[in-house]
Protein backbone atom coordinates (compact mmCIF):
# COMPACT_ATOMS: atom_id res chain seq x y z
CA UNK A 1 0.00 0.00 0.00
CA UNK A 2 1.25 3.46 -1.00
CA UNK A 3 2.20 5.84 1.74
CA UNK A 4 1.23 9.07 1.70
CA UNK A 5 2.89 12.67 2.50
CA UNK A 6 1.34 15.82 2.64
CA UNK A 7 3.69 18.70 2.30
CA UNK A 8 2.31 22.55 3.56
CA UNK A 9 4.88 24.51 1.67
CA UNK A 10 4.35 28.04 0.28
CA UNK A 11 8.26 27.74 -1.12
CA UNK A 12 7.91 26.00 -4.76
CA UNK A 13 11.01 25.10 -5.10
CA UNK A 14 11.46 23.50 -1.89
CA UNK A 15 8.39 21.28 -2.23
CA UNK A 16 9.47 20.59 -5.46
CA UNK A 17 12.99 19.47 -4.22
CA UNK A 18 11.21 17.65 -1.41
CA UNK A 19 8.87 15.74 -3.65
CA UNK A 20 11.41 14.06 -5.64
CA UNK A 21 13.25 12.75 -2.89
CA UNK A 22 10.25 11.60 -1.23
CA UNK A 23 9.15 10.02 -4.70
CA UNK A 24 11.85 7.83 -5.12
CA UNK A 25 11.46 6.54 -1.51
CA UNK A 26 8.02 5.24 -2.49
CA UNK A 27 5.85 7.69 -1.07
CA UNK A 28 3.07 9.26 -2.83
CA UNK A 29 3.33 13.41 -2.15
CA UNK A 30 0.80 15.69 -1.92
CA UNK A 31 1.69 19.73 -2.05
CA UNK A 32 -0.22 22.53 -0.84
CA UNK A 33 0.74 25.81 -0.47
CA UNK A 34 -1.57 27.69 1.43
CA UNK A 35 -2.41 27.76 5.47
CA UNK A 36 -5.67 29.18 5.88
CA UNK A 37 -7.69 25.84 4.54
CA UNK A 38 -4.99 23.56 5.59
CA UNK A 39 -6.80 21.32 8.11
CA UNK A 40 -9.51 21.06 5.59
CA UNK A 41 -6.95 19.69 2.79
CA UNK A 42 -5.56 17.44 5.74
CA UNK A 43 -8.36 16.17 6.70
CA UNK A 44 -9.50 15.35 2.74
CA UNK A 45 -6.03 13.91 2.29
CA UNK A 46 -5.57 11.51 5.36
CA UNK A 47 -2.22 11.27 4.61
CA UNK A 48 0.67 9.38 6.76
CA UNK A 49 2.81 12.12 7.44
CA UNK A 50 2.12 15.85 7.30
CA UNK A 51 5.35 18.09 6.81
CA UNK A 52 4.35 21.53 7.80
CA UNK A 53 6.02 24.99 6.78
CA UNK A 54 5.34 27.50 9.82
CA UNK A 55 5.19 30.35 8.21
CA UNK A 56 2.76 30.29 5.62
CA UNK A 57 -0.17 32.86 4.06
CA UNK A 58 -3.22 32.59 5.33
CA UNK A 59 -2.23 31.06 8.49
CA UNK A 60 0.62 30.22 10.54
CA UNK A 61 2.33 26.67 10.79
CA UNK A 62 2.05 26.83 14.64
CA UNK A 63 -1.40 27.15 14.80
CA UNK A 64 -2.88 24.64 12.67
CA UNK A 65 -0.89 22.53 14.43
CA UNK A 66 -2.20 23.49 17.87
CA UNK A 67 -5.55 22.87 15.93
CA UNK A 68 -4.87 19.50 14.65
CA UNK A 69 -3.70 18.25 17.92
CA UNK A 70 -7.21 19.34 19.85
CA UNK A 71 -8.99 17.23 16.40
CA UNK A 72 -9.18 13.64 17.99
CA UNK A 73 -8.62 11.95 14.82
CA UNK A 74 -5.25 13.70 13.93
CA UNK A 75 -4.36 13.89 17.18
CA UNK A 76 -1.59 11.37 16.60
CA UNK A 77 -0.68 12.21 12.98
CA UNK A 78 3.32 12.36 12.76
CA UNK A 79 3.89 16.21 11.72
CA UNK A 80 7.35 17.16 10.62
CA UNK A 81 7.46 21.18 10.63
CA UNK A 82 9.98 23.29 8.46
CA UNK A 83 11.07 26.64 9.58
CA UNK A 84 13.08 29.41 9.36
CA UNK A 85 13.43 30.43 12.88
CA UNK A 86 15.63 27.70 14.92
CA UNK A 87 15.25 29.40 18.20
CA UNK A 88 15.08 27.87 21.29
CA UNK A 89 11.63 29.02 22.52
CA UNK A 90 10.16 28.38 18.59
CA UNK A 91 11.38 25.03 19.57
CA UNK A 92 9.90 24.72 22.46
CA UNK A 93 6.58 26.50 21.17
CA UNK A 94 6.13 23.66 18.32
CA UNK A 95 6.75 20.92 21.18
CA UNK A 96 4.19 22.54 23.36
CA UNK A 97 1.94 22.72 19.94
CA UNK A 98 2.86 19.09 19.65
CA UNK A 99 5.08 18.35 16.97
CA UNK A 100 6.86 15.10 16.52
CA UNK A 101 9.90 16.01 14.77
CA UNK A 102 11.06 20.15 13.72
CA UNK A 103 13.85 20.96 11.62
CA UNK A 104 15.19 24.36 11.22
CA UNK A 105 15.88 25.52 7.23
CA UNK A 106 18.27 25.11 5.46
CA UNK A 107 18.04 21.85 6.42
CA UNK A 108 19.92 18.64 3.70
CA UNK A 109 18.31 16.31 2.05
CA UNK A 110 19.44 13.15 4.08
CA UNK A 111 18.21 15.13 7.36
CA UNK A 112 14.69 15.36 5.84
CA UNK A 113 14.78 11.75 4.81
CA UNK A 114 16.32 10.29 8.00
CA UNK A 115 13.17 12.56 9.68
CA UNK A 116 10.31 11.16 7.72
CA UNK A 117 11.77 7.59 7.87
CA UNK A 118 11.61 7.22 11.51
CA UNK A 119 8.70 9.26 11.92
CA UNK A 120 6.70 6.61 9.77
CA UNK A 121 8.82 4.04 11.59
CA UNK A 122 7.67 5.22 15.29
CA UNK A 123 4.04 5.34 13.61
CA UNK A 124 3.47 2.19 12.34
CA UNK A 125 4.77 0.32 14.99
CA UNK A 126 2.39 1.84 17.84
CA UNK B 1 37.41 74.07 46.27
CA UNK B 2 36.16 72.29 49.49
CA UNK B 3 32.11 71.67 49.74
CA UNK B 4 30.25 72.13 53.35
CA UNK B 5 31.18 67.88 53.50
CA UNK B 6 34.67 67.80 54.48
CA UNK B 7 33.86 67.18 58.47
CA UNK B 8 31.98 64.49 57.72
CA UNK B 9 34.12 62.99 55.63
CA UNK B 10 36.85 63.53 58.04
CA UNK B 11 34.56 61.61 60.69
CA UNK B 12 34.18 58.88 57.99
CA UNK B 13 37.93 57.99 57.33
CA UNK B 14 38.35 58.40 60.88
CA UNK B 15 35.63 55.91 61.88
CA UNK B 16 37.04 53.51 58.66
CA UNK B 17 40.89 53.72 60.01
CA UNK B 18 39.45 52.80 63.38
CA UNK B 19 40.45 55.92 65.38
CA UNK B 20 38.95 57.84 68.40
CA UNK B 21 38.35 61.69 67.85
CA UNK B 22 41.16 62.06 70.81
CA UNK B 23 43.60 60.04 68.80
CA UNK B 24 43.37 61.76 65.65
CA UNK B 25 42.91 64.94 67.12
CA UNK B 26 46.45 64.78 68.95
CA UNK B 27 47.99 63.20 65.63
CA UNK B 28 47.06 66.64 63.92
CA UNK B 29 47.11 68.41 66.87
CA UNK B 30 44.08 69.99 67.64
CA UNK B 31 41.94 69.73 70.40
CA UNK B 32 39.35 66.88 70.85
CA UNK B 33 36.60 69.15 70.93
CA UNK B 34 37.92 71.23 68.20
CA UNK B 35 37.94 68.33 65.92
CA UNK B 36 34.16 67.20 66.85
CA UNK B 37 33.40 70.70 65.62
CA UNK B 38 35.14 69.92 61.87
CA UNK B 39 33.62 66.59 61.66
CA UNK B 40 29.82 67.96 62.56
CA UNK B 41 30.67 70.57 59.37
CA UNK B 42 30.25 73.58 62.26
CA UNK B 43 34.02 74.57 61.57
CA UNK B 44 35.90 75.07 57.87
CA UNK B 45 38.66 73.53 57.16
CA UNK B 46 41.59 73.91 55.02
CA UNK B 47 45.25 74.79 54.60
CA UNK B 48 47.88 72.85 56.61
CA UNK B 49 45.47 71.34 59.32
CA UNK B 50 43.48 69.84 56.20
CA UNK B 51 46.67 68.63 55.04
CA UNK B 52 47.81 67.21 58.32
CA UNK B 53 44.50 65.47 59.30
CA UNK B 54 44.66 64.20 55.43
CA UNK B 55 48.23 62.69 56.96
CA UNK B 56 47.24 61.33 59.75
CA UNK B 57 44.19 59.02 57.94
CA UNK B 58 47.00 58.16 55.12
CA UNK B 59 44.73 59.68 52.44
CA UNK B 60 45.56 62.14 49.85
CA UNK B 61 43.83 65.89 51.14
CA UNK B 62 41.57 65.62 47.74
CA UNK B 63 39.77 62.56 49.23
CA UNK B 64 38.83 64.75 52.29
CA UNK B 65 37.62 67.69 49.92
CA UNK B 66 35.87 65.86 47.27
CA UNK B 67 35.07 62.56 49.14
CA UNK B 68 33.74 59.76 47.11
CA UNK B 69 31.56 60.75 44.49
CA UNK B 70 28.18 59.55 45.60
CA UNK B 71 27.53 58.49 41.64
CA UNK B 72 30.62 55.91 42.40
CA UNK B 73 28.87 54.75 45.23
CA UNK B 74 25.50 53.77 44.15
CA UNK B 75 26.66 52.68 40.60
CA UNK B 76 28.79 49.77 43.16
CA UNK B 77 25.56 48.97 45.03
CA UNK B 78 24.08 48.41 41.69
CA UNK B 79 26.53 46.15 40.41
CA UNK B 80 26.49 44.26 43.96
CA UNK B 81 22.67 44.27 43.35
CA UNK B 82 23.06 42.64 39.52
CA UNK B 83 25.86 40.30 40.21
CA UNK B 84 24.44 36.81 40.63
CA UNK B 85 25.65 34.29 43.03
CA UNK B 86 27.78 36.90 44.47
CA UNK B 87 27.56 38.66 48.10
CA UNK B 88 29.11 41.30 48.14
CA UNK B 89 30.18 43.40 51.40
CA UNK B 90 27.86 46.05 50.81
CA UNK B 91 28.61 47.64 54.71
CA UNK B 92 32.13 47.69 53.28
CA UNK B 93 30.93 49.67 50.28
CA UNK B 94 32.23 52.87 51.27
CA UNK B 95 35.77 51.63 52.56
CA UNK B 96 36.07 50.00 49.35
CA UNK B 97 35.39 52.55 47.24
CA UNK B 98 37.26 55.01 49.47
CA UNK B 99 40.51 53.14 49.32
CA UNK B 100 41.03 51.59 45.66
CA UNK B 101 38.83 54.38 44.24
CA UNK B 102 40.37 53.35 40.84
CA UNK B 103 39.12 49.87 41.00
CA UNK B 104 35.60 50.70 42.06
CA UNK B 105 35.99 53.42 39.21
CA UNK B 106 36.72 50.39 36.71
CA UNK B 107 33.72 48.14 38.37
CA UNK B 108 31.38 50.85 38.01
CA UNK B 109 32.50 51.39 34.35
CA UNK B 110 31.74 47.93 33.37
CA UNK B 111 28.72 47.17 35.44
CA UNK B 112 27.81 50.53 33.78
CA UNK B 113 28.98 49.06 29.92
CA UNK B 114 27.22 45.59 30.98
CA UNK B 115 23.72 47.63 31.57
CA UNK B 116 24.73 49.30 27.80
CA UNK B 117 25.63 46.84 26.38
CA UNK B 118 22.16 44.43 27.76
CA UNK B 119 20.09 47.38 26.72
CA UNK B 120 21.52 46.64 23.08
CA UNK B 121 21.07 43.02 23.36
CA UNK B 122 17.46 43.74 24.43
CA UNK B 123 17.16 46.01 21.25
CA UNK B 124 18.41 43.60 19.02
CA UNK B 125 16.09 40.80 20.29
CA UNK B 126 13.24 42.71 20.07
CA UNK B 127 14.17 43.43 16.50
CA UNK B 128 14.28 39.86 15.72
CA UNK B 129 11.29 38.95 17.46
CA UNK B 130 8.97 41.57 16.85
CA UNK B 131 10.50 43.82 13.30
CA UNK B 132 8.10 42.05 10.53
CA UNK B 133 10.20 43.51 7.81
CA UNK B 134 13.35 41.75 9.28
CA UNK B 135 11.37 38.42 10.08
CA UNK B 136 10.21 38.55 7.21
CA UNK B 137 13.38 38.85 5.15
CA UNK B 138 15.76 36.49 7.11
CA UNK B 139 12.77 34.29 5.98
CA UNK B 140 13.26 34.71 2.47
CA UNK B 141 17.01 34.13 2.96
CA UNK B 142 16.96 31.26 4.60
CA UNK B 143 14.10 29.41 2.79
CA UNK B 144 15.92 30.01 -0.51
CA UNK B 145 19.39 29.20 1.10
CA UNK B 146 17.24 25.85 2.05
CA UNK B 147 15.25 25.44 -1.65
CA UNK B 148 19.19 25.80 -3.32
CA UNK B 149 20.68 23.46 -0.86
CA UNK B 150 18.07 20.77 -1.71
CA UNK B 151 18.04 20.95 -4.89
CA UNK B 152 21.80 21.08 -5.64
CA UNK B 153 22.33 17.71 -3.26
CA UNK B 154 20.11 16.34 -5.29
CA UNK B 155 21.67 17.11 -8.72
CA UNK B 156 25.00 16.01 -7.37
CA UNK B 157 23.65 12.69 -5.46
CA UNK B 158 21.54 11.30 -7.84
CA UNK B 159 22.93 9.98 -10.69
CA UNK B 160 19.98 8.36 -12.67
CA UNK B 161 18.38 11.43 -12.59
CA UNK B 162 15.46 11.77 -15.65
CA UNK B 163 16.26 14.67 -18.14
CA UNK B 164 12.86 16.55 -17.29
CA UNK B 165 13.52 16.88 -13.67
CA UNK B 166 17.39 18.27 -14.17
CA UNK B 167 15.94 20.67 -16.63
CA UNK B 168 13.74 21.72 -14.04
CA UNK B 169 16.22 21.56 -11.04
CA UNK B 170 18.69 23.45 -13.41
CA UNK B 171 15.62 26.58 -13.91
CA UNK B 172 14.80 25.98 -9.97
CA UNK B 173 18.33 26.69 -9.30
CA UNK B 174 18.80 29.79 -10.98
CA UNK B 175 15.80 31.10 -9.98
CA UNK B 176 16.85 30.55 -6.48
CA UNK B 177 20.35 32.11 -7.07
CA UNK B 178 18.49 35.29 -8.41
CA UNK B 179 16.38 35.41 -5.26
CA UNK B 180 19.18 34.98 -3.25
CA UNK B 181 20.78 37.50 -4.33
CA UNK B 182 18.38 40.08 -4.01
CA UNK B 183 16.93 38.72 -0.41
CA UNK B 184 20.83 39.18 0.96
CA UNK B 185 21.46 42.44 -0.86
CA UNK B 186 17.90 43.64 0.87
CA UNK B 187 18.64 42.11 4.52
CA UNK B 188 21.73 43.78 4.27
CA UNK B 189 20.80 47.45 3.58
CA UNK B 190 18.22 46.90 6.21
CA UNK B 191 20.67 45.78 8.83
CA UNK B 192 22.95 48.50 7.83
CA UNK B 193 19.91 51.56 8.12
CA UNK B 194 18.99 49.92 10.89
CA UNK B 195 22.62 49.56 12.90
CA UNK B 196 22.32 53.34 13.79
CA UNK B 197 19.37 52.66 16.34
CA UNK B 198 22.14 50.71 18.39
CA UNK B 199 25.16 52.42 20.01
CA UNK B 200 27.74 50.23 19.68
CA UNK B 201 29.52 51.88 22.96
CA UNK B 202 26.29 52.39 24.98
CA UNK B 203 23.64 55.16 25.44
CA UNK B 204 24.12 57.95 23.48
CA UNK B 205 22.88 60.10 26.02
CA UNK B 206 26.03 59.31 28.19
CA UNK B 207 28.42 59.69 25.46
CA UNK B 208 26.74 63.73 25.46
CA UNK B 209 27.39 63.64 29.16
CA UNK B 210 31.05 62.25 29.46
CA UNK B 211 31.24 65.15 26.07
CA UNK B 212 29.93 67.98 28.36
CA UNK B 213 32.13 67.43 31.32
CA UNK B 214 35.07 66.69 29.23
CA UNK B 215 34.68 70.38 28.20
CA UNK B 216 34.07 71.15 31.74
CA UNK B 217 30.62 72.54 30.85
CA UNK B 218 31.89 75.42 29.52
CA UNK B 219 31.77 76.61 25.10
CA UNK B 220 33.95 79.55 24.96
CA UNK B 221 33.07 79.83 20.89
CA UNK B 222 29.03 80.30 22.07
CA UNK B 223 29.55 81.98 24.60
CA UNK B 224 30.97 84.36 21.77
CA UNK B 225 27.67 84.23 19.87
CA UNK B 226 29.45 81.53 17.47
CA UNK B 227 27.19 78.95 16.20
CA UNK B 228 27.04 75.22 17.31
CA UNK B 229 28.59 74.13 14.02
CA UNK B 230 31.96 75.31 15.31
CA UNK B 231 31.96 72.92 18.35
CA UNK B 232 33.70 69.80 17.04
CA UNK B 233 31.37 66.70 18.05
CA UNK B 234 33.51 64.38 16.03
CA UNK B 235 34.63 62.42 19.36
CA UNK B 236 31.17 61.21 19.36
CA UNK B 237 30.86 57.88 18.15
CA UNK B 238 26.82 57.64 16.82
CA UNK B 239 25.19 60.00 14.65
CA UNK B 240 22.60 60.05 17.84
CA UNK B 241 25.32 61.17 19.77
CA UNK B 242 25.79 63.66 17.92
CA UNK B 243 21.79 65.00 17.10
CA UNK B 244 21.72 64.79 21.00
CA UNK B 245 24.78 67.06 21.51
CA UNK B 246 23.96 69.61 19.11
CA UNK B 247 20.06 70.13 20.39
CA UNK B 248 22.12 70.49 23.98
CA UNK B 249 24.54 73.13 22.24
CA UNK B 250 21.41 74.76 20.65
CA UNK B 251 19.92 74.75 24.25
CA UNK B 252 23.00 76.19 25.33
CA UNK B 253 23.87 78.97 22.62
CA UNK B 254 20.37 80.19 23.76
CA UNK B 255 20.65 80.67 26.77
CA UNK B 256 24.37 82.22 26.82
CA UNK B 257 22.56 84.76 24.65
CA UNK B 258 19.66 85.71 26.70
CA UNK B 259 22.14 85.69 29.68
CA UNK B 260 25.50 87.09 28.59
CA UNK B 261 28.71 85.94 30.79
CA UNK B 262 29.93 89.46 31.13
CA UNK B 263 25.88 90.56 32.58
CA UNK B 264 25.99 87.26 34.77
CA UNK B 265 29.47 87.52 36.24
CA UNK B 266 28.37 91.15 36.88
CA UNK B 267 24.91 90.07 38.63
CA UNK B 268 25.84 87.24 40.71
CA UNK B 269 29.28 88.57 41.68
CA UNK B 270 30.70 85.08 42.78
CA UNK B 271 27.96 84.76 45.06
CA UNK B 272 25.04 81.74 44.76
CA UNK B 273 22.53 84.17 43.24
CA UNK B 274 18.77 84.02 43.62
CA UNK B 275 17.39 82.26 40.39
CA UNK B 276 14.22 84.65 40.61
CA UNK B 277 16.38 88.03 41.01
CA UNK B 278 18.10 86.84 37.85
CA UNK B 279 14.96 85.87 35.61
CA UNK B 280 13.36 89.14 36.43
CA UNK B 281 16.88 91.17 35.72
CA UNK B 282 17.63 89.35 32.36
CA UNK B 283 13.31 89.34 31.72
CA UNK B 284 14.33 85.30 30.86
CA UNK B 285 12.19 82.25 32.02
CA UNK B 286 13.01 80.26 35.02
CA UNK B 287 14.45 77.10 32.80
CA UNK B 288 16.71 79.58 31.07
CA UNK B 289 18.09 80.84 34.42
CA UNK B 290 18.23 77.55 36.08
CA UNK B 291 19.99 75.97 32.73
CA UNK B 292 22.48 78.99 32.63
CA UNK B 293 23.71 78.75 36.51
CA UNK B 294 24.35 74.91 35.95
CA UNK B 295 26.89 75.91 33.25
CA UNK B 296 28.82 78.88 34.60
CA UNK B 297 32.28 78.60 34.84
CA UNK B 298 33.70 78.11 38.64
CA UNK B 299 34.92 81.80 37.96
CA UNK B 300 31.85 83.06 37.99
CA UNK B 301 29.85 81.31 40.80
CA UNK B 302 31.35 80.18 43.48
CA UNK B 303 30.23 76.62 43.43
CA UNK B 304 29.42 74.68 40.54
CA UNK B 305 25.60 73.39 40.66
CA UNK B 306 24.05 70.21 39.38
CA UNK B 307 21.66 69.87 36.66
CA UNK B 308 18.30 67.67 35.76
CA UNK B 309 16.74 67.82 32.65
CA UNK B 310 13.64 65.57 32.16
CA UNK B 311 10.39 65.18 30.06
CA UNK B 312 7.27 64.76 31.18
CA UNK B 313 7.62 61.36 31.43
CA UNK B 314 10.32 61.64 33.81
CA UNK B 315 12.85 60.44 31.65
CA UNK B 316 16.19 62.22 32.23
CA UNK B 317 17.06 64.15 29.17
CA UNK B 318 20.45 65.17 30.29
CA UNK B 319 22.31 65.24 34.06
CA UNK B 320 24.80 67.11 35.33
CA UNK B 321 26.37 65.40 38.44
CA UNK B 322 27.23 67.26 41.38
CA UNK B 323 29.13 65.64 44.49
CA UNK B 324 27.25 64.66 47.13
CA UNK B 325 24.35 64.08 45.14
CA UNK B 326 23.93 60.78 43.46
CA UNK B 327 21.83 60.74 40.45
CA UNK B 328 21.27 56.86 39.18
CA UNK B 329 21.60 57.04 35.08
CA UNK B 330 20.13 53.77 34.92
CA UNK B 331 16.34 52.77 37.08
CA UNK B 332 14.38 55.98 37.44
CA UNK B 333 15.18 58.34 39.97
CA UNK B 334 13.71 59.54 43.31
CA UNK B 335 10.16 60.31 42.46
CA UNK B 336 10.53 62.87 45.07
CA UNK B 337 13.28 64.88 43.90
CA UNK B 338 11.80 68.28 42.88
CA UNK B 339 12.45 68.47 39.54
CA UNK B 340 9.57 65.76 39.24
CA UNK B 341 7.32 68.16 41.72
CA UNK B 342 7.97 70.96 39.11
CA UNK B 343 5.94 68.91 36.86
CA UNK B 344 3.07 68.61 38.99
CA UNK B 345 2.74 72.62 39.06
CA UNK B 346 4.25 73.68 35.79
CA UNK B 347 4.99 77.20 35.19
CA UNK B 348 5.53 77.62 39.21
CA UNK B 349 9.36 77.90 40.70
CA UNK B 350 10.19 75.41 43.32
CA UNK B 351 12.49 75.95 45.78
CA UNK B 352 13.16 72.30 47.98
CA UNK B 353 15.93 72.40 50.52
CA UNK B 354 16.57 68.17 49.88
CA UNK B 355 18.75 65.55 51.75
CA UNK B 356 20.04 62.98 49.84
CA UNK B 357 19.67 59.72 52.29
CA UNK B 358 21.64 56.71 52.74
CA UNK B 359 24.86 58.69 52.77
CA UNK B 360 26.59 61.57 55.08
CA UNK B 361 23.62 64.04 55.41
CA UNK B 362 24.67 66.27 52.54
CA UNK B 363 22.04 69.19 52.28
CA UNK B 364 21.45 70.74 48.67
CA UNK B 365 19.10 73.18 47.59
CA UNK B 366 16.98 72.48 44.63
CA UNK B 367 15.02 74.77 42.26
CA UNK B 368 12.84 73.12 39.50
CA UNK B 369 10.90 74.64 36.99
CA UNK B 370 8.60 72.96 34.34
CA UNK B 371 7.66 75.28 31.12
CA UNK B 372 5.91 73.46 27.84
CA UNK B 373 8.90 72.54 25.62
CA UNK B 374 6.72 73.82 22.61
CA UNK B 375 4.27 75.93 21.42
CA UNK B 376 1.42 73.66 21.24
CA UNK B 377 -0.93 73.94 18.65
CA UNK B 378 -4.45 75.10 18.95
CA UNK B 379 -6.09 72.83 21.31
CA UNK B 380 -3.13 70.41 21.76
CA UNK B 381 -2.14 69.48 24.84
CA UNK B 382 1.63 70.84 25.55
CA UNK B 383 4.70 68.65 26.03
CA UNK B 384 6.33 69.70 28.94
CA UNK B 385 10.01 68.98 29.91
CA UNK B 386 11.30 69.98 33.76
CA UNK B 387 14.63 71.26 34.91
CA UNK B 388 16.33 71.25 38.23
CA UNK B 389 19.26 73.23 39.54
CA UNK B 390 21.11 71.87 42.41
CA UNK B 391 23.74 73.30 44.71
CA UNK B 392 25.24 72.03 48.17
CA UNK B 393 23.73 74.20 51.09
CA UNK B 394 26.48 76.71 52.53
CA UNK B 395 25.07 78.12 55.31
CA UNK B 396 22.44 76.26 57.33
CA UNK B 397 18.95 78.05 57.25
CA UNK B 398 17.47 77.16 60.90
CA UNK B 399 14.24 76.36 60.43
CA UNK B 400 14.11 75.50 56.65
CA UNK B 401 12.00 72.78 56.20
CA UNK B 402 14.40 69.30 54.60
CA UNK B 403 12.30 67.13 52.20
CA UNK B 404 14.40 63.73 52.36
CA UNK B 405 15.07 61.77 48.82
CA UNK B 406 16.88 59.22 47.99
CA UNK B 407 19.01 58.45 44.67
CA UNK B 408 16.60 55.90 43.66
CA UNK B 409 14.50 53.60 45.12
CA UNK B 410 16.55 50.24 44.95
CA UNK B 411 19.46 52.32 46.74
CA UNK B 412 17.10 53.88 48.95
CA UNK B 413 17.05 52.96 52.84
CA UNK B 414 14.30 54.79 53.74
CA UNK B 415 11.52 52.06 53.24
CA UNK B 416 8.90 53.68 54.96
CA UNK B 417 8.59 55.64 51.62
CA UNK B 418 5.42 56.35 50.37
CA UNK B 419 6.72 57.13 46.84
CA UNK B 420 8.83 54.01 47.13
CA UNK B 421 7.52 51.60 43.78
CA UNK B 422 10.35 48.88 44.61
CA UNK B 423 12.21 47.49 47.15
CA UNK B 424 15.17 48.51 48.40
CA UNK B 425 18.55 46.51 48.29
CA UNK B 426 19.77 48.22 51.39
CA UNK B 427 18.72 47.91 55.14
CA UNK B 428 17.22 50.88 56.58
CA UNK B 429 20.10 52.60 58.73
CA UNK B 430 22.74 51.37 55.96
Amino acid sequence: MSRKVLLIEDEPNIAEAIRFLLSREGWQVEIHGDGSDALEVIQGAQPDLVILDVMLPGKNGMDILRDLREMEELASLPVLMLTARGQSRDREMAENAGVSRFMTKPFSNAEVLTAVRDLHAQATQM
Amino acid sequence: MRDALTGSRIRERRQIAGLKQAELARLAGISASYLNLIEHNRRRIGGKLLVDIAAALSVEPSVLTRGIEATLVSALREAADDAVGQNAELDSLEEFAGRFTGWAGVLAQMHRRVVSLERNVEILSDRLTHDPHLAASMHEVLSTAAAIRSTAAILADTEDIEAEWRERFHKNLHQDAERLADSSKALVTFLDESDAAVDPRGVPLEEVEAFFQARDYSFTELEEGGATDAVDLSSLNTTAAQTLAREMLEIYRADARAMPLDAVAARVRGAQPDPVDLAHHFSVDMATVLRRLAFLPESVVSEPAGLVLCDASGSILFLKPTPGFAMPRHGEACPLWPVFTALNRPLVPVRKQVEQTGRASAEFECFAYAWPHAVPGYDQDPAYRSVMLVRPVQEQAGDAPVTQVGPNCRVCPRNECTARREPSILSEGF
